[in-house]
């Protein structure tokens, strides 16, 4: 008969240093992308099935469980936006042709930029096509 | 030596990653609450004879499976590197889970918007 093997617990190991805390806030952020992917997929799927289905997840879309947890994805996207470019120069280190590295703050606020422009240019398009 | 599948993971969850940076935050302000409260777009925006001419157009289709698929493949990518963090396994099976996961949405979107036509 085998003795049982001491496992070390590691439960609750990203709360002792706020360091890990980032980490797990920032690794969440992946479950609010998938979810949204999920959400997107079976609107696609009810408006494949037709107008009636298509307005039924619209209203469900109305509805408060689907505002609050919409909010959450929205402040999931927000974070998860902003890690990836915050981690993005290690990532992605940059090196210009003259062989001088690109500054991390370079990098980080190169891509909150962009993301900046992407949003407005997403809305605009968006209240273009509103008529 | 056996090639490894990762780089087509990794090159999935870049994508995905980058793509959800860039436009995540706003569609999902779009999509799940200026239209569906009417404010400040109006809620007739995603109606059924606009949403559908959206996914018939070729680049409307394409934008769709791009979002939908990218975003599973870079959610499940990073759902799947985090398992051993919180304790779980890191097996065969938790690996088809994840990207069966993403698979699964990818054929799902795919197979929709074929359906609606061109």
């Amino acid at each position: 008969m085998t003795r049982k093997p001491y496992v070390r617990p590691m439960q609750g190991w990203w709360r002792r240093d706020p360091f890990f805390v980032r980490y797990m806030v920032r690794e969440v952020t992946a479950l609010g992308v998938l979810a949204y992917a999920i959400v997107l997929a079976v609107g696609l799927v009810r408006l494949a099935q037709g107008e009636a289905a298509w307005n039924g997840w619209l209203q469900t879309l109305r509805s408060p469980a689907s505002l609050v947890l919409h909010a959450v994805l929205l402040v999931s996207m927000f974070v998860h936006a902003k890690s990836w470019f915050e981690i993005m120069p290690k990532t992605m280190p940059m090196i210009l042709p003259s062989g001088q590295h690109i500054a991390p703050a370079t990098i980080t606020r190169s891509g909150w930029a962009a993301t900046v422009a992407a949003s407005i240019v997403l809305f605009a398009l968006a209240w273009w096509w509103r008529r | 030596m056996k090639r490894s599948n990762a780089p087509i993971f990794w090159l999935l969850f870049g994508a995905g990653g980058m793509l959800s940076a860039l436009l995540g935050t706003m569609l999902v302000f779009i999509t799940g609450l200026a239209v569906p409260l009417g404010w400040p777009l109006p809620a007739d925006l995603m109606s059924y004879p606009r949403m559908l001419a959206f996914a018939q157009h070729w680049l409307g289709k394409g934008f769709l499976f791009v979002v939908v698929m990218l975003f599973a493949w870079h959610g499940v990518h990073r759902i799947f590197h985090s398992l051993h963090d919180i304790g779980l396994p890191t097996n065969a099976a938790a690996k088809v889970a994840c990207y069966g996961t993403a698979l699964l949405l990818t054929v799902i979107a795919a197979i929709a918007l074929l359906s609606i036509g061109f």
